[in-house]
This record gives C-alpha cells, sequence and structure tokens, in this order.
C-alpha cells in the first residue's frame, strides 16, 4: 500500500502476535490498510478475526504480552508530521494519543471515570498536551459538549457520569476524543453496549464529526447495519487478515469474497419470517385459539425493591399477554423495558409482585418453591450467555444430563448418556462432544448445547433469553435456524426474548413490543412490522439500521423525521 | 468457518484428560505453565518446604538423640556445650542437644499445621458455603462473628484459646491440639470469607441459575455447582496459612503457652530458653531453631506467594512471543483483547 500523501493512517504488513499460556497466538498477520482524511472506514469481522488488535495498533494500545511487527504510520491534523507507531517511544506515544488519534470505547459505563466530572475529565486530554488555563479548559470542555449534543453543557460539565443516561454517556466519551481535534477517531463497537434507538443517535454524532469536525473514523464492529450506515469503505477481516476492502456500496451490492458473501447472507433482515409464520398459522388445527393458554399474564406487576429511601424500582406495569401451545411470541424491547423479568417470573427465578400470571396451570403470584418444582420440569431455559450458563467443571454430557438426574428420570449422569447423546444430535452436535468442558466448544456450539440442555425433559414451554445476542451473526444465523426446526418438530410454545427485531421476526408467531415496563403493542409480524401503531414501535423501527446502504440512507432520512418531531434531535 | 475459529476442530485429537489429570494437580499444574523470576520463587519455595517435610518425615533416622534426651551412655550432654563432634550444633540451657531439637521440631510443626489446616478448611468452607448460598439473618451473625474475631489480634486469641484448651496441662497431643485448634480459630475467617465470597459470586452465575431452573436441590447445587467452583483459590491461602501457622506455633511457644520440652520438641520454646544465652555470647541455641523457623516460613511463602502470582492472569508473566512457533489461526475465543478481563479469561480458559 502506498502512503498518499492524504492518508491520515496507513498500516502496512502488520503482524501482531501475543503471548498466551498456550504458546505463541498470531492475532493479525499481513494486515494493510489506509484511511484518507474525512473517511469512514469500517473494519467487520467477527469476534477473534483481530479488528480490534488492529484498530488499537493505530494506537499502541497493545498489552505487552504482544509483539507487533510492520508499520503503522500516523498523520499529525496538519500533516506536518508522521510517525510510525509501532517504533515510538512511550512518551512520543503519550504525545501523539488524543492530538493525532483518539478512542471511543465499547461500553460508556466503564470508559468514564465515576468519581470526577464529565468535564475534569474531557479536560484531563487537554492537561495532557501542553499547559492550559484552569478557565480555558473548562470553556472548550463546554464547547465540545454542546457540539455533541448534550443539553445545557454550562451545568452538566460538572455533573458526574452515573447522572448522564448511557447514550449521553457515549456521547461524552465522543467528546473526550473529540477536544483534541484529532485527525482520526478510533471507534470500538461505539454502538454494541447500547439500545438500538440510541445507537441510531450515536451514529448519527458519528456522522457529524466526520462531517464537522473533519475527522476520519476507523469503525470497528461487527454489525453490517452500523457499517451500511456510516461507512464509506469496508475492510473485512478474517482470522487476522483482510479477506477484502471495498467501497461500502460495491461491498453489499457484489461482493467478491466468498467469505463475505456468506457474512451478509447470515444477517437476519426484517420481513424475512414472515412467510414462516404464515405457514406455521395456516398448519394450526382449528379451534387452536380457544385452546387453554399455557402461559397467561393479567395485569402483571413486578417492583423490584428500593433500598435506603429509595423509591421502588416497577419492572412490569401491568402487563397481559398469552401463550397459546406451541405458538412462539417474541419479546421485542431495549434494556430495561422489563423483557428479561417477565422471562425470568415465568421460570420462577423473581417474584411476582401483583396481578396474575398462570404458568401451566400454576400461579405464580405468591407461589411456593416446593409447589412449583413439578411444573419446572415442563419449562425449559435458554440463557443469554453461553460462556456462563454452564458449570465449567463439568463436561456437556453432565450438564445436559443435570435436568435428566435432578428429575429422575436417570440415575447418574452416565445412565442418561443414551438420551444426552440424542439431545446432541438434535441440535447437530457430534456425539463426542459431550466429553468436552464448555471451554473447549465456541459460542455457537455451546449455546446448541444449552438448547439440548434445555430440551432434555421435552418441555411444553421454552423461555429463550437473548440466546443469540453473544453471538457473531453467521453463527447466529446457524442457531436461529437450527431453533426454528427444533420448534416445528418438537411444538413447544416458546417465549423468545431479544432486543432485535430482525431475529424476532425471523421466528415468532406473535410479537410483545415492550416499553418502560409497559406493553406497547402486541400483534402478528406483519401487523407490527408491517403496520406499527405505537410511535415507540414506529421509532424502534425506523432506528434499525439494515445491512443495504440505499435502503439505510432513505430510512435514516424517515428516522430523522421522526427524531425531529420528538425532539431528539435538532431541527436542521 | 467462523466455529472453528474458536473451538478446536471435531476431528482434532483429545488428549485422555485421565492421563493428563497429574498435570492438573494444583502445584504441578503452576510448575509447568510458570517462566523466568516466578519459576525460580517457586522451585526455591518447594525446595525449601520438601526438605522441610523430608525432614519431619525421617526425624527419627536424621537426629542423632532423642528430642528430650539429657544423657546418653556416657552420661549427661552437659548444658550450653558448643559445636562439637558429639553435638553438631551444641546443646542448650537445659542440656538438650540442638540438632535434635530442631530435627525434631520438624515433626511438631507439622503435624500442629496439618491439624489446624484440616480443621479450620473445613468448619470454614462448611460456613462459607452455607453463610454465602442462603444468606439472610445467619449470614449476618456469621460475617459479625468472623469480623469480631479479625479485629482481635490473632496471637492474644491464640493464647486465650490455649488457656483455655489445654487448661495448664502439656501432654503431647494436648499440647499440638491446643496449639492447634487456637490457630483455627484465627484462620476460619479466612476460608470463611473468601468462600463466602466466592459462593456470593458464584450464586448469581447463570448455570447455577440454569440448575435451579432444571429444578435441583439446594444442597445439590451447593455441593455440585458452587461449591466444585469456589475451591479455585484455596490452595494458596492454604500455603499461606501454613506459614503463619508456623509463626503462631512458634509464638504460643516462645510466650510459654506451647509444649512442655518433655512432650515434644518445639522451636519457639527453644527461643524462649535461649534468650538468656544471647547476652553471654551462646549463639548455637538461638540461631539454629530461629533459622528453621525462617527457612520453612520462607518455603511455605515462597510457595504461596508464587501460587498466588500464577493464579492471576495479569500477574503471570509468559515466555516472549517468538516468531517462530506462532500459531496459523488465533484461537482466542473473542480476541486477546476484548474488553480486558474477558479476553484474558478466555486465554486462560484456552489453555485449561
Amino acid at each position: 500500500m502506498t502512503t498518499a500523501r492524504e492518508d491520515v493512517v496507513a498500516i502496512d504488513d502488520l503482524s501482531v502476535a501475543f503471548a498466551t499460556d498456550a504458546g505463541t497466538i498470531a492475532a493479525v498477520q499481513g494486515v494493510s490498510l489506509s484511511v484518507a482524511a474525512g473517511e469512514v472506514l469500517a473494519v467487520v469481522g467477527e469476534s477473534g478475526s483481530g479488528k480490534t488488535v488492529t484498530a488499537r495498533s493505530i494506537l499502541g494500545l497493545l498489552p505487552e504480552t504482544a509483539t507487533t511487527r510492520g508499520a503503522v504510520l500516523l498523520r499529525s491534523r496538519d500533516g506536518a508530521e508522521q510517525h510510525d507507531v509501532v517504533t515510538l517511544s512511550r512518551r512520543q506515544l503519550g504525545e501523539v494519543r488524543g492530538r493525532d488519534a483518539a478512542m471511543v470505547f465499547q461500553e460508556p459505563s466503564t470508559a468514564l471515570n465515576p468519581v470526577y466530572p464529565v468535564g475534569w475529565q474531557i479536560a484531563e486530554g487537554l492537561r495532557a498536551h501542553g499547559r492550559i488555563s484552569r478557565k480555558e479548559a473548562r470553556a472548550r470542555a463546554i464547547d465540545v459538549l454542546r457540539r455533541v449534543g448534550i443539553p445545557d453543557p454550562e451545568e452538566r460539565v460538572d455533573h458526574y457520569p452515573h447522572q448522564f443516561s448511557g447514550g449521553q454517556k457515549q456521547r461524552i466519551v465522543i467528546a473526550q476524543a473529540l477536544v483534541l481535534d484529532p485527525g482520526v477517531i478510533i471507534a470500538d463497537e461505539p454502538t454494541t453496549a447500547l439500545d438500538v434507538t440510541v445507537q441510531a443517535e450515536i451514529l448519527d454524532l458519528l456522522r457529524r464529526c466526520r462531517d464537522e469536525f473533519g475527522a476520519a473514523i476507523v469503525l470497528i464492529t461487527h454489525n453490517m447495519g452500523v457499517v451500511a450506515d456510516l461507512a464509506d469503505r469496508v475492510a473485512v477481516m478474517y482470522q487476522g487478515r483482510v479477506v477484502e476492502q471495498a467501497d461500502v456500496r460495491t461491498l453489499f451490492s457484489a461482493p467478491r469474497e466468498p467469505y463475505t458473501q456468506q457474512l451478509l447472507a447470515s444477517v437476519p433482515r426484517l420481513g424475512e419470517g414472515r412467510a414462516r409464520a404464515e405457514e406455521r398459522a395456516s398448519r394450526r388445527p382449528a379451534g387452536w385459539t380457544d385452546a387453554a393458554p399455557v402461559v397467561e399474564a393479567r395485569d402483571l406487576r413486578i417492583v423490584y425493591p428500593g433500598r435506603l429511601r429509595r423509591p421502588d424500582f416497577v419492572a412490569v406495569d401491568g402487563v397481559s399477554f398469552a401463550i397459546r401451545p406451541g405458538e412462539v411470541l417474541g419479546l421485542v424491547g431495549e434494556s430495561g423495558s422489563g423483557k428479561t423479568t417477565i422471562g425470568r417470573a415465568i421460570a420462577g427465578l423473581t417474584k411476582v409482585t401483583g396481578g396474575s400470571l398462570q404458568v401451566l396451570g400454576a400461579e405464580m403470584n405468591g407461589v411456593r418453591e416446593k409447589a412449583f418444582r413439578p411444573v419446572r420440569r415442563r419449562i425449559g431455559f435458554v440463557f443469554q450467555d453461553p460462556a456462563s450458563s454452564f458449570n465449567p467443571l463439568l463436561t456437556i454430557a453432565e450438564a445436559v444430563a443435570e435436568p435428566l438426574v435432578v428429575n429422575d428420570r436417570a440415575d447418574d449422569p452416565r445412565a442418561a448418556r443414551g438420551r444426552v447423546d440424542e439431545l446432541l444430535e438434535a441440535v447437530q452436535l457430534p456425539r463426542s462432544f459431550g466429553d468436552r468442558f464448555p471451554h473447549e466448544l465456541s459460542g455457537g456450539q455451546r449455546q446448541r448445547a444449552s438448547l439440548a440442555r434445555s430440551l432434555a425433559l421435552d418441555p411444553e414451554l421454552l423461555i429463550a433469553d437473548e440466546p443469540t445476542s453473544a453471538l457473531d451473526v453467521s453463527v447466529q444465523a446457524r442457531v436461529l435456524e437450527l431453533f426454528a426446526e427444533l420448534q416445528r418438530e418438537l411444538g413447544f410454545a416458546c417465549l423468545f426474548i431479544s432486543h432485535d427485531l430482525a431475529v424476532v421476526d425471523l421466528l415468532a408467531d406473535r410479537i410483545a413490543v415492550l416499553h418502560r415496563g409497559r406493553l406497547v403493542e402486541e400483534g402478528t409480524g406483519a401487523e407490527v412490522l408491517g403496520a406499527p401503531g405505537h410511535p415507540y414501535t414506529q421509532r424502534l423501527l425506523a432506528s434499525l439500521p439494515v445491512p443495504d446502504p440505499e435502503e439505510q440512507a432513505r430510512r435514516r432520512a424517515t428516522w430523522q423525521a421522526l427524531a425531529q418531531v420528538e425532539g431528539v434531535l435538532p431541527a436542521s | 468457518m467462523a466455529t472453528s475459529v474458536t473451538a478446536p476442530p471435531e476431528d482434532a485429537p483429545r488428549t485422555d484428560p485421565s492421563r493428563r489429570g497429574w498435570r492438573r494437580l494444583p502445584v504441578v499444574h503452576q510448575l509447568r505453565q510458570s517462566v523466568g523470576l516466578q519459576r525460580g520463587m517457586l522451585v526455591a519455595g518447594l525446595m525449601l518446604t520438601g526438605l522441610f517435610l523430608l525432614t519431619a518425615l525421617f526425624a527419627p533416622l536424621l537426629a542423632p538423640y532423642g528430642h528430650a534426651q539429657l544423657r546418653d551412655a556416657d552420661g549427661p550432654f552437659g548444658a550450653q556445650q558448643p559445636p562439637s563432634a558429639e553435638h553438631w550444633l551444641g546443646t542448650t540451657v537445659g542440656g538438650y542437644d540442638v540438632l535434635s531439637r530442631v530435627v525434631h521440631g520438624s515433626r511438631t510443626a507439622i503435624l500442629v499445621i496439618l491439624v489446624a489446616i484440616v480443621l479450620s478448611l473445613f468448619a470454614g468452607v462448611l460456613l462459607g458455603l452455607v453463610s454465602g448460598y442462603f444468606g439472610g439473618w445467619l449470614d449476618r451473625v456469621l460475617v459479625v462473628v468472623c469480623d469480631a474475631v479479625y479485629a482481635f489480634p490473632s496471637l492474644l486469641l491464640a493464647i486465650v484459646m490455649a488457656i483455655v484448651i489445654s487448661g495448664g496441662q502439656s501432654s503431647l497431643f494436648g499440647g499440638i491440639l491446643a496449639a492447634a485448634i487456637s490457630i483455627t480459630v484465627v484462620f476460619i475467617p479466612q476460608y470463611f470469607r473468601v468462600v463466602r465470597a466466592e459462593t456470593v459470586r458464584i450464586k448469581n452465575e447463570a448455570f447455577v441459575e440454569s440448575a435451579r431452573v432444571v429444578g435441583a436441590g439446594h444442597w445439590r447445587i451447593m455441593t455440585r455447582h458452587v461449591l466444585r467452583n469456589a475451591t479455585r483459590t484455596l490452595p494458596l491461602i492454604l500455603t499461606l496459612n501454613a506459614s503463619e501457622a508456623i509463626l503462631t506455633l512458634a509464638g504460643l511457644g516462645f510466650l510459654g503457652f506451647g509444649i512442655e520440652p518433655t512432650a515434644a520438641a518445639e522451636w519457639g520454646y527453644d527461643l524462649n530458653a535461649a534468650l538468656s544465652d544471647v547476652t553471654s555470647g551462646i549463639w548455637w541455641t538461638s540461631i539454629f531453631p530461629g533459622l528453621a523457623i525462617v527457612l520453612v516460613v520462607l518455603g511455605l511463602t515462597l510457595v504461596g506467594e508464587s501460587l498466588n502470582d500464577l493464579a492471576d492472569p495479569r500477574l503471570r508473566s509468559r515466555r516472549a512471543a517468538g516468531s517462530a512457533d506462532t500459531a496459523e489461526t488465533p484461537v482466542v475465543p473473542g480476541g486477546a483483547l476484548d474488553a480486558g478481563p474477558g479476553g484474558l479469561d478466555g486465554i486462560e480458559e484456552t489453555h485449561r
């Protein structure tokens, strides 16, 4: 790659290796990339593809166990200086960081120090690069806060991080990156920890970073919708190498490499599941709608008691819904909307405070643990994080056999092995995987094993709490497909909880949208996603970035119009 | 495919876990993964500890005389004799052979350590598990009691316990038990706290909830899911406590609350008896028991501290990343850098 004069960053044949307990591991191999001034380069890839390591090497932010080869040329804003970050000393790195390149982290709640006011933290960057008076630092912090869209910056500059919402915190992190006016901003999954509606706002802000501040952006993400929304150029990484680099429109319309094609194909899109839901509906016997529901909630209310004079937190407020036998209800909502709480209440993990919740004939309001235990065996539960939902000291076979042993279907895990093998085959895992430990499986394999465990007792009801949100897109696609297949074969009723509308749309017969503990809309996929009635659903739908640059540009316009009506964005 | 990035391929040959078993044993495992200075510390500690264990095991063979022997065929040894061919390390003010006292003292030390640690381990782990798992008023009471025990100077507590337990008597086992139990009382809170903290953390892990969802009872969840995951840090507390137990025992002996010289040899007592010798230039009675205490404590502490460092991936040093044996595909789940601790955990998981 030639280093053209206007390139802010030029990475040339970069290789990074890590020393680990298991020997040396090459994370990045022979990567060459360049970012022009004012350009948004998206680096996409699955976890472990080396995208984060590549981006962090631009700032020299690698741990001591890393060995770096190759060159990372970083040009200063005015073009006067160019440094090879790989060879810089610690002190020189300190000068370059923040001034020439800045970083926006994934998790805004951990990137800010909770014991200092945000203005102080923004000024910290200014102080690190030359003497500046307290007054001037404050003025610049206020200025940059205003420019990233924090209301009343004069007052809020003295507030502490916990006084801001997640989206605002991410704005502050971006302000921190912008305050020194760097030539390039490295944004490492800047919206992954945020809700869809907030994500849309942050993406809008990042776009303004480029347009108004003239900063180039290196955007690391696994979300193809975000790429389509923001990027000018895309580099696809796989196993530490760049497999494809192209203009964003070219990449989405005509991906060259098979890997890229497969990656794009596995992204769930809205409307894909409608045909399937209709097919399922047509196969249902007459009178199905009259069948006794598996789960029925009436004015369900769940309150977490507040402690130390703080008010109680109402997680679920007057929610009514029903799941009939063999039906998949998709529960959608943002974090804090109470969707997980409802799932946990159905499984008896959280107490119901008010209203009525009937699960398989048992009333959950005021239920006793002993009385509920026989009902438990008829319920399966798939947890969100496959990494933590397995006891690390038990083999997969032992973990899958656990429900059988606990419920006296087998004396010990060995006796249950026959059934375990059947289950593993049902979720398309080889039998030999039964002898492995959880950490020897990948995330997708673990989630399939988790599905096998939840199906061990042939449950009538399955609760899946964000089962794919911790997985890569291509793995997610396969797990979802398997899920749909098993549901068709075994016919269990299911509560599918997710924050991703496209995923829910793929599987669910009916979709329920939660917003701040209240059910705002419920209906079939076609009803809710095709013609959303509630303004919140409309905004949620418009915020969802789709993996198609042309389509996304149109949707963005819709979203901006909606957002201006609601006052989220200033009228331009 | 994506799955092959993070997991071994399905047809990869797998080492038989039972044959690999000995390598997973606590100390052996750490010895294999350590490098450089950390390895040096661990090896030095293990050697000192090994020497201590061997001495204790073969004390009757190694020591020229018995621990309470005052005379042999040629008559009494004589008090405060300087080192000579008959008495390599001289004799004490009471007329005992110093070498024999030092060698036999290792037996007493190890007995006290074993009894103290076994007692405190069982009581502490059980209490911590129950307290952390069920919580509520029992938990609050136990935590307060343990904090109260912490607030006492541990030696003072041990002295009080020694008086209560032995009532001034001092047979061999009475003395050892008294010392061991007084040390136990001091140590139970440590095990209690560690196991309780781990239990509270693990109780909220998804796999425990998943066990609850399938209908497992409390006892089964506690033993099968929580306890086995809560004991990871115990080996290193164990070694650190062993060295502390020796110091407490020596302290008790030095203050005169330990074991009588006729019942068993005990380093702390010998040091106490050698107090008056120091000013009159008789060095051998105090140097050798003191040296024995220092070396054993040093050995155990070295083992404990290096286990501690090795257990923490952030403190563990690794072989430098060479280019020769670089693996072709990255096998770190989630990438080595993902969100700090998560990434490091990933590295650890791959290894274990």
